[in-house]
């Protein structure tokens, strides 16, 4: 048996005396599974992703994520933690408009400590894998939606994280560049990506992860492995 | 509430930062302001005023003590006289460190009167025969009260129970009028219908003097005021320089202030429309989000600026020779009404705009990047070999011109204020020093009648006279000070009373012998003598005689004209400036009335004093430490209220700062959220924001370093012509080239401590919050 990549046990987290956001809730993700996370909106899925990602803390349980105490992490090394094992996708791709777009999928790797010489190489390599390397001196704001999100891909991955979390990552894209994100999400799982993806699209669940769990109104309801 | 009112509050509440800076700049503005402005009204005419209150005296009459004493007079000119008054001339002897010039005393069993209203400002007003009240401006003030001063000359010791200040400088000490039974004269005061002009006082003078009663001249209001006048006026360039800063200043950052909040919330705005608000509904609710806070600053501030204003106006009123004055009611009143104008104004400038935005670009406003500015900064900082975090901070200004040019307006007012303060204070010590050019280590002597003897302490001859001034034998002083171990060097100065032509009353002839290497002299121009037939002379002399470096003047010394070829001009404002600097052979058998010495580094000042005087003791002369200490009352009232109000213009720069880069992070923060969901930790993220502010401190510190030299450039001559002299050139070269730098380097230190909070607000700010921010 494989050490889990992710484990929440037990995990609670409510928002200023509001309902829980989250009840009680369990998860194991082992590596090389992609999890689709599906749910209304308002049900935790994002406080789920959070959690995991160090950019929440729960009120209550634990969040284990390839062998670290996400839950007790303080600021400073929960953002060790990200760049270092975490990869982000985010609904509306966050590149920053100030950079090319090579420097944006640099950006993780220098704030880790890497050399630019390197990042930069390690970023090349990735926006030519990803299809989107002819931009790499371009600025965001000049690529389309599927473009943008290829990149924010490339930018997830550019420190080799054990895990890729995706937050609605077709949620702004039309229907042709949302199947194309789809299919390369699918690729990085094939090729032993450890994946997790919210989102309310059943297809896209489908299309790119082998498991889906449903969380309403904060509690863990279904699981299902395909 | 109405609507308007909820969104008011909801605005304030949301916006908490951007209402306690435009709250604390106002504050600081309207403090700095009340302080400065009490301190002009204070400056504008504290003599005339002071005298008026005191009912000082425009006329001091004195009479021969021969015809006992005399009965006021009273011609149609006087409209109230006090006295006659018993005077005396003694030589206080108050142990070391007290000066032991003569002092004029008068007996006055009552401080009040019609006339000269002696205000006693420490202890009380003399009760019995053995007690004397001492004047504010003589030797020692406060610090001899309890302590017994001996007076040979009255043959009798007297007891310090009270400072007193007359406005009129009518005596330097008083005493009950029995202590003076044998005076030397008497003085009657005399205040006058009209007074303004030396001819109405002259007219006076002379009517009073016609009615005889042994009168034998007497002293106008106006020579008075003139000197205090003199002595004043350096303080209005100096507090117009500060005003005019702190003004430029407080508008900038309380205008930006409100600007930038209203600008913050142009998609707020857009919403408000959306939902049916009226433009002008809009715009008095962005009005009123600005004034709140603003008015509560500025409260806060008048209160402050009182408070503050109370002990400075009481040095100020030291300083001046006055009684301490209140605050004038009417600077409040302008300055909070100028103050909320400029909020009022900078915020309906602003709100107006934004009102008139279409819904549609409000609503946008805040959504959509603006792409294209900062591109290139942002890819030259990402191609240095600059940690990531510190090349994105240094890139950012670049993205919005416009806030950083007003960063670096704040930078640049704050930095200027720092070096044009730091000049003047380096200024002042180097006028200090010329002001006392012959301090050095030891003293021996000084100018009195006894010269080089030690003060009289025996009692007096039989039959009353003062014991015999003795002659002390200069050439045994000097050479016992050439062989007491440890000396450095020493110059003598004889002093002659000589005329010159053209210059009425006396012309103080100095005559240097010795090495004055060591003294403090400081020249305006030309050189320092060279030998007899030359001198130097303060500006004053110069203009008295219509003369200038190069010309010969005719000194008449002791009935021998003496003609001296003037090299050089000196900064000195002793006597006026009415004195001739020259070597001692210039006034031939004139011997040393004071020796000035200096010891060499290391040496024990007390045991050489103790050695000196064991060898000068059976000379009948007497050595003592020849420095008073530090700054004179008004120098050092300058430098505390520079120090008052750099430190102030300093914090409403800093506040400028805080104020921008809030917006900023406010802005961006979104954008630091993605930072640090992408791996930035608090760390780098405060380095970021930090260094986002290093080219605006940079360039507002190498702009404001040369403003803040240029200033004092102007200032400082204006200082001069105020006090009716030019200054040693010294005074202006005050600033070296790692003092400048340091400055610029101030003005980065001014730019980083502003934005030390919100960046570590930013660095806290939990970065899921900060993902949701809109």
């Amino acid at each position: 048996m494989t050490t889990p990549v992710i484990e929440l046990r037990d995990v609670s987290r409510r928002y200023d005396g509001g309902p829980p956001a989250l009840h009680g809730a369990s998860l194991t993700v082992r590596p090389g599974e992609a999890v689709a996370v599906l749910g209304p909106s308002g049900s935790g899925k994002s406080t789920l992703l959070n959690l995991i990602a160090g950019l929440d803390r729960p009120d209550g349980g634990t969040v284990t994520v390839d062998g670290v105490r996400v839950d007790r992490l303080g600021e400073a090394a929960a953002a060790r933690y990200r760049r270092a094992r975490i990869g982000m996708v985010f609904q509306f791709f966050n590149l920053l408009d100030d950079l090319t777009v090579a420097d944006n999928v640099a950006l993780p790797a220098q704030l880790a400590g890497t050399s630019r010489a390197q990042a930069r190489r390690r970023s090349a390599e990735l926006l030519a894998a990803l299809g989107v390397d002819r931009h790499a001196e371009s600025y965001p704001g000049r690529l389309s939606g599927g473009e943008r999100q290829r990149v924010a891909v490339a930018r997830a991955l550019v420190n080799r994280p054990a895990l890729l979390l995706a937050d609605e990552p077709t949620g702004a894209l039309d229907s042709a560049s949302g199947e194309e994100v789809s299919a390369l999400l699918a690729g990085l799982n094939a090729e032993g990506q450890t994946l997790v993806v919210v989102t309310h699209d059943l297809e896209l669940a489908k299309s790119c992860t082998n498991r889906t769990i449903r969380i309403v109104d904060g509690h863990v309801t279904e699981e299902d492995a395909r | 509430m109405s609507a308007l009112g909820r969104v008011v509050r909801a605005g304030l509440g949301r916006r908490r930062v951007q209402a306690v800076v435009i709250g604390l700049a106002a504050m600081m503005a309207v403090t700095a302001s009340v302080l400065g402005g009490s301190l002009l009204v204070a400056s504008s005419a504290p003599f005339d005023t002071s005298f008026e209150e005191q009912r000082g005296a425009h006329v001091i009459a004195r009479y021969s003590a021969d015809a006992g004493p005399p009965e006021a007079a009273a011609p149609p000119e006087v409209t109230a006289s006090a006295g006659p008054f018993p005077t005396a001339t003694a030589t206080p002897d108050a142990g070391a460190g007290v000066d032991r010039a003569p002092l004029v005393i008068a007996g006055r069993a009552d401080p009040g009167g019609p006339v000269d209203a002696v205000a006693v400002t420490a202890g009380r007003w003399v009760a019995g025969p053995g007690e004397v009240v001492l004047a504010t401006d003589g030797p020692g003030g406060e610090r001899l009260l309890g302590r017994e001063v001996r007076f040979a000359e009255l043959d009798t010791a007297l007891t310090v129970v009270g400072v007193a200040r007359s406005v009129g400088r009518t005596a330097e000490a008083w005493v009950l009028p029995a202590v003076l039974a044998e005076p030397e004269g008497y003085q009657v005061l005399y205040r006058l219908a009209a007074a303004d002009t030396a001819e109405r006082v002259d007219a006076a003078t002379a009517a009073i003097g016609a009615a005889g009663g042994g009168f034998t001249g007497a002293r106008s209001w106006l020579v008075v005021r003139h000197e205090a006048v003199r002595e004043t006026a350096v303080f209005v360039p100096f507090l117009a320089a500060f005003g005019v800063l702190g003004l430029v200043m407080s508008v900038l950052v309380v205008g930006n202030a409100v600007a930038g909040a209203v600008a913050s919330g142009t998609r707020r705005i857009g919403v408000l429309k959306a939902l049916g608000s009226t433009p002008a509904q809009v715009v008095w609710a962005y009005l009123a989000q600005a004034l709140v806070p603003a008015s509560a600053g500025t409260a806060l501030g008048v209160g402050a600026g009182y408070l503050l204003a109370v002990p400075v106006l009481a040095d100020a009123g030291e300083v001046f020779g006055t009684t301490a004055r209140p605050v004038d009611p009417l600077v409040g009143v302008v300055v909070v009404a100028g103050a909320l104008g400029v909020v009022a104004v900078t915020g309906l400038a602003a709100a107006w705009r934004a009102g008139r935005l279409r819904t549609a670009d409000a609503l946008a406003v805040g959504r959509t990047p603006r792409p294209g500015r900062g591109r290139r900064a942002g890819r030259l900082f990402a191609r240095l070999p600059l940690p990531r975090p510190v090349g994105l901070g240094l890139a950012r200004p670049f993205a919005r011109p416009a806030r950083a040019l007003a960063l670096v307006a704040a930078v640049v007012f704050g930095t200027a204020a720092v070096t044009f303060a730091v000049g003047l204070g380096a200024t002042l010590a180097e006028v200090q020093s010329a002001r006392q050019p012959d301090a050095a280590d030891v003293a021996i002597g000084g100018g009195g009648p006894g010269g080089l003897a030690a003060p009289p302490t025996a009692a007096p001859q039989p039959g009353g006279q003062p014991p015999p001034v003795r002659r002390v034998d200069a050439g045994a002083v000097a050479a016992a000070v050439d062989a007491q171990p440890g000396t450095a060097g020493h110059y003598g100065v004889s002093r002659a009373k000589t005329s010159v032509p053209g210059v009425p009353g006396t012309v103080v002839g100095l005559g240097f012998s010795g090495d004055t290497s060591s003294s403090s002299y400081r020249l305006i121009s030309g050189t320092w003598f060279h030998g007899p037939g030359e001198a130097v002379v303060p500006a004053p002399l110069l203009s008295a005689t219509g003369t200038r470096v190069g010309d010969t003047i005719t000194v008449e010394d002791r009935g021998r004209p003496v003609a001296l070829r003037i090299v050089g001009e000196v900064f000195d404002t002793r006597n006026d400036g009415l004195q001739v600097l020259t070597d001692a052979a210039s006034f031939p058998g004139l011997p040393p009335t004071s020796y000035h010495v200096t010891v060499r580094p290391g040496t024990d000042l007390d045991a050489y004093l103790a050695g000196l005087n064991a060898a000068l003791g059976p000379l009948g002369s007497e050595a003592r430490p020849g420095r008073s200490s530090g700054f004179s009352d008004m120098l050092f009232l300058i430098g505390g209220l520079t120090a008052i109000l750099t430190l102030m213009l300093v914090v409403v720069a800093g506040l400028g700062v805080l104020n921008a880069v809030v917006l900023d992070t406010r802005e961006r923060v979104r954008e630091l959220g993605v930072h640090k969901a992408l791996g930035m930790t608090p760390r780098q993220t405060m380095t970021a924001v930090v260094c986002s502010i290093v080219p605006p401190g940079v360039v507002g510190g190498a702009v404001g370093v040369p403003v803040g030299v240029a200033l004092h450039g102007v200032i400082v001559p204006a200082m001069g012509d105020s006090a009716g002299t030019r200054l040693p050139a010294a005074a202006y070269a005050v600033f070296s080239p790692a003092a400048l730098a340091l400055f610029v380097v101030g003005g980065l230190l001014i730019a980083v401590l502003g934005a030390l909070l919100p960046a570590g607000w930013a660095a806290r700010t939990r970065t899921a919050n900060a993902l949701r921010a809109e």
